[in-house]
């Protein structure tokens, strides 16, 4: 891909067409002293609050999570990016995702914290007028009001937009009178505030309202009895007639949707965050365990098939994490670059952050997929005690299915990346067609043989990212010729379609991590991290490959099938490496360590 | 010697913490130069666990408590401490200084921290039992001798009323009540206070509290680090079942020999 200008990505999306140099990502190896404070001030608030607490959390002891949750305001966690003006700290997206990953680790704790300030706080704060962020956003930020958020309802989930919630004017004028039954909310138990998004009249979008706890006709059901986080307070919340001033419409009448689809856009990038940060804990327990355990007069650490898994849980958590920090950046620069252009803060929060909904979505199926993977291994490495609920591989397995669920199922977030991507292209806000067209070219012409013997310690990786996203725009670029307007009913195809785009996202943002910490540290320093980089392309090129030819099979016939075929082929193709060899590596520092030390 | 400590009144108590930086405890030690240095490359550190918990907070505590005034933390090391002493100052306290040496001599580092002390008059000096690396707890009372003030050791808890002081302290199988005045020093341990996690305001604060580098008076160390030694690896477990008493006895006197 020389032939594309090299710059810094700052559209979201770009990712796909254009070639991204290292030194403009962040990494997370670049925390500055007072961020390491912060996430040390996270990791000891867990290990002397939550962790000694995790069985009466997850029993519901009353009042024991809302004293948690003002125990995290008192130090200042749940308000680390609200401005100093509301009594929050002003910090950076990137703090703000560090202390989200760091609190990740915490359980159900981590989901009662991320409701809060994310979907329970945000809305306010990013559409409230002065006078709602005045009244609201101080008492949030501080912890001694708790949010939540109700959008969800019996029949409307993926399809939020479907909603029955309805809203209408009382006859005196001062009243949003507001009647529907919202389902699995979280935080409800104990929230004092809620974000809810209705119908009014007969509108055809959604419309949010402030509602709080106390105003006439919102009621509360009993807990649900969920498979995890168990100690998440999750309830259905009923307004019948709903007294809810005029003045706490929320932004105007029926922006509800763009409130939502914008806030999760947040949520999403941020469960990435979470997950990860759980990922590394359950890891590290797994460690732990698996140099504890003797059989056959040895650790289990010392065996290959647990040290495989050793390495695969880090490998996966390291290269989602590269990819999760890269964003947050990206997601930073455009909000300044909007800034700068006249946007006033919020507005261009909100744009910089829509900016890279694409890579949020993939970051969220990547990670909450890396956490599944990381506790289902994690269960096996602790064998029988694995299955025992005194053990905890027992609370981390169940906490984290949700994690696919909620914030739009992986499946909804796979169909909106490749449809995000499609629809910039056809706005013109991405030029798909003509890379995409030049590859459809290079697939007439002899392949390019060149380039083998340069030298240079990523030439190769980059060689294989380059052909990724050719593999891509090929099979993406031939599915909408051929499938037109039916492609968007395809949905297997946008599945793999979205696959393929996640493997390639995340190997170039592992990629660019390791270039840059190689630049920041040599190479000998960080040669594990080199061995992940190789596992995870290599792997990554043969998922790519197996989604691709899932997709073009599916679609194509003929000597059109067979070309695209052997383009595949040809893009997807990386030179044999010895992958044991290198998991052993990245396994023998993990066990030498006893911790997640990535 | 006449002290230099005499002018306490009432809320205008000035404390100095003394903090020592150690690395992590989960760090492993790995040994270099034929054993007679530690290889400090790749080791995280922080504060030392009773300077930082007891020591520190206790200070804050007098603060809040209006008692002091003013929490000076004082340190000796080069400029690499520096981390580690703002992470105290995330913490609290007003100011920090860093005597610029190195030293592992209990005596260097007290007298370096005495010469220090007695340029600003301290009311209350107070120190943890020991620093968890080399485990030496000399500095506490070296530093009271070398001011010629009172010290008190193992303090678990500490009253403060006027300038008389009120300490309990762990002794072998229990607990004494001392009673001595300001200024003193005093080395804490647990009970003293709850360890407390820094907060986002302190956390940002510790950029921006003072931090200044003074130069050590010469004095030279009186003891010498000949060489380290790690501990033997972890031997074998035996385990024996709880009521086969007459096998355990039989394994200590034959193989433990120790009956």
């Amino acid at each position: 891909m020389s032939e594309i200008e090299s710059i810094k990505a700052i559209k979201g999306g770009e990712f796909l067409i254009r070639e991204t140099q290292a030194d403009s990502v962040f990494i997370p190896e670049e925390w500055n002293e007072e961020q390491l404070m912060i996430a040390e001030t996270c990791t000891n608030f867990l290990a002397q609050n939550v962790v000694p607490n995790l069985t009466r959390i997850d029993e519901q002891e009353e009042g024991l999570m809302p004293h948690l949750m003002e125990e995290a305001g008192a130090l200042g966690l749940l308000s680390i990016s609200i401005p100093e003006q509301y009594g929050g700290f002003g910090k950076d997206f990137k703090t703000s995702m560090l202390v989200t990953e760091k609190l990740g680790a915490g359980n159900s704790f981590s989901v009662a914290f991320s409701a809060h300030t994310g979907i329970g706080t945000l809305p306010i704060l990013y559409y409230g007028n002065d006078a709602q962020k005045e009244k609201y956003i101080p008492k949030l930020a501080s912890g001694e009001w708790k949010g939540a958020y109700c959008l969800t309802e019996p029949g409307a989930g993926s399809d939020a937009n479907s909603g029955k919630a309805r809203a209408k004017l009382s006859a005196d004028g001062k009243y949003y009178l507001l009647t529907g039954q919202k389902m699995w909310i979280t935080n409800a138990g104990f929230a004092d505030v809620f974000t809810v998004f209705a119908k009014i009249d007969d509108d055809e979008n959604l419309s949010a309202f402030i509602v709080e706890k106390d105003f006439e006709g919102l009621s509360l059901n009993t807990e649900e009895h969920k498979m995890g986080i168990k100690g998440s307070s999750t309830r259905q919340v009923f307004f019948n007639d709903c007294k809810v001033p005029v003045e706490n419409l929320l932004s105007e009448r029926q922006n509800g949707f763009k409130i939502a689809v914008n806030i999760l856009n947040l949520g999403r990038i941020k469960l990435g965050g979470a997950t990860i940060g759980a990922s590394k804990e359950v890891i590290t327990s797994a460690i732990r365990y698996a140099n504890e355990r003797e059989q056959f007069g040895r650790p289990i650490s010392k065996y290959g098939a647990i040290r495989y898994k050793l390495a695969q849980q880090a490998i996966r958590t390291y290269a989602s994490e590269a990819a999760i920090y890269r964003a947050s950046q990206n997601m930073e620069e455009a909000t300044e670059m909007y800034e700068a252009s006249g946007l006033d803060p919020i507005k261009a929060k909100l744009k910089g952050t829509e900016q890279f909904a694409i890579e949020a979505a993939i970051i969220k199926v990547h990670a909450s997929e890396t956490l599944d993977y990381v506790v289902d291994e994690g269960v096996q490495i602790y064998g029988g005690m694995g299955y025992s609920a005194e053990a905890p591989m027992d609370r981390a397995y169940r906490d984290s299915r949700i994690n696919r669920i909620f914030e739009g199922t992986n499946e909804i977030n796979r169909m909106l990346t490749v449809d995000m991507m499609l629809k910039r292209a056809l706005k013109g806000e991405l030029d798909l067609m003509g890379p995409a067209q030049k590859v459809a070219g290079e697939l007439m012409s002899v392949p390019d043989f060149g380039g083998a013997d340069e030298e240079g310690l990523f030439i190769k990786e980059k060689k294989y990212i380059a052909g990724f996203k050719k593999a891509i725009l090929m099979v993406a670029g031939a599915a909408v010729q051929k499938l037109m307007t039916q492609l968007g009913k395809e949905q297997e195809v946008l599945m793999y379609l979205a696959d393929m785009l996640i493997e390639l996202y995340v190997s170039e943002s592992l990629q660019l991590r390791v270039e840059k910490l190689v630049g920041l540290k040599g190479e000998e320093a960080v040669k594990e991290k080199l061995d992940m980089m190789h596992v995870y392309i290599n792997d990554a090129a043969v998922k790519i490959a197996n989604a691709g030819r899932e997709a073009i099979n599916s679609f194509a016939d003929g000597d059109e099938r067979r070309m695209m075929l052997m383009g595949l082929k040809r893009f997807t193709k990386t030179e044999d490496i010895n992958t044991t060899q290198a998991r052993r590596n990245i396994a023998a520092k993990l066990i030498e360590a006893n911790k997640y030390c990535y | 010697m006449v002290s230099l400590f005499g002018r306490f009144r009432g809320g205008y108590m000035k404390i100095l913490v003394c903090i020592s930086q150690v690395p992590d405890t989960s760090t492993k030690i790995v040994l270099k130069d034929d054993n007679t240095a530690i290889n400090n490359q790749g080791t995280t550190y922080i504060v030392n666990p009773y300077d930082e918990w007891y020591a520190l907070v206790c200070a804050l505590e007098l603060k809040e408590s209006g008692t002091a005034s003013d929490i000076h933390l004082i340190t000796v090391g080069k400029a690499d401490v520096e981390p580690v002493i703002r992470k105290a100052l995330a913490l609290g306290g007003d100011e920090a200084i860093r005597i610029d040496a190195d030293s592992n001599d209990p005596f260097q580092t007290a007298t370096y921290i005495a010469e220090y002390a007695k340029s600003v008059s301290y009311d209350l000096i107070l120190c943890g039992k020991e620093s968890i690396d080399y485990n030496n707890g000399a500095v506490g009372a070296m530093l009271a001798g070398l001011l010629d003030i009172d010290y008190i050791g193992f303090a678990t808890d500490i009253q403060i009323n006027g300038s008389s002081v009120i300490v309990k302290r762990e002794i072998e199988g229990g607990e004494e009540t001392d009673a001595c005045s300001l200024p003193v020093v005093i080395a804490c341990q647990k009970g003293v206070a709850e360890a407390r996690i820094p907060n986002m305001r302190g956390i940002m604060a510790a950029r921006t509290r003072p931090l200044k580098a003074v130069t050590p008076v010469a004095v030279d160390p009186v003891t010498e680090i000949l060489a380290y030694e790690l501990p033997p690896a972890k031997a074998g477990i035996k385990l024996i079942e709880a009521d086969n008493m007459d096998e355990l006895v039989a394994l200590l006197h034959t193989e433990a020999k120790v009956l």
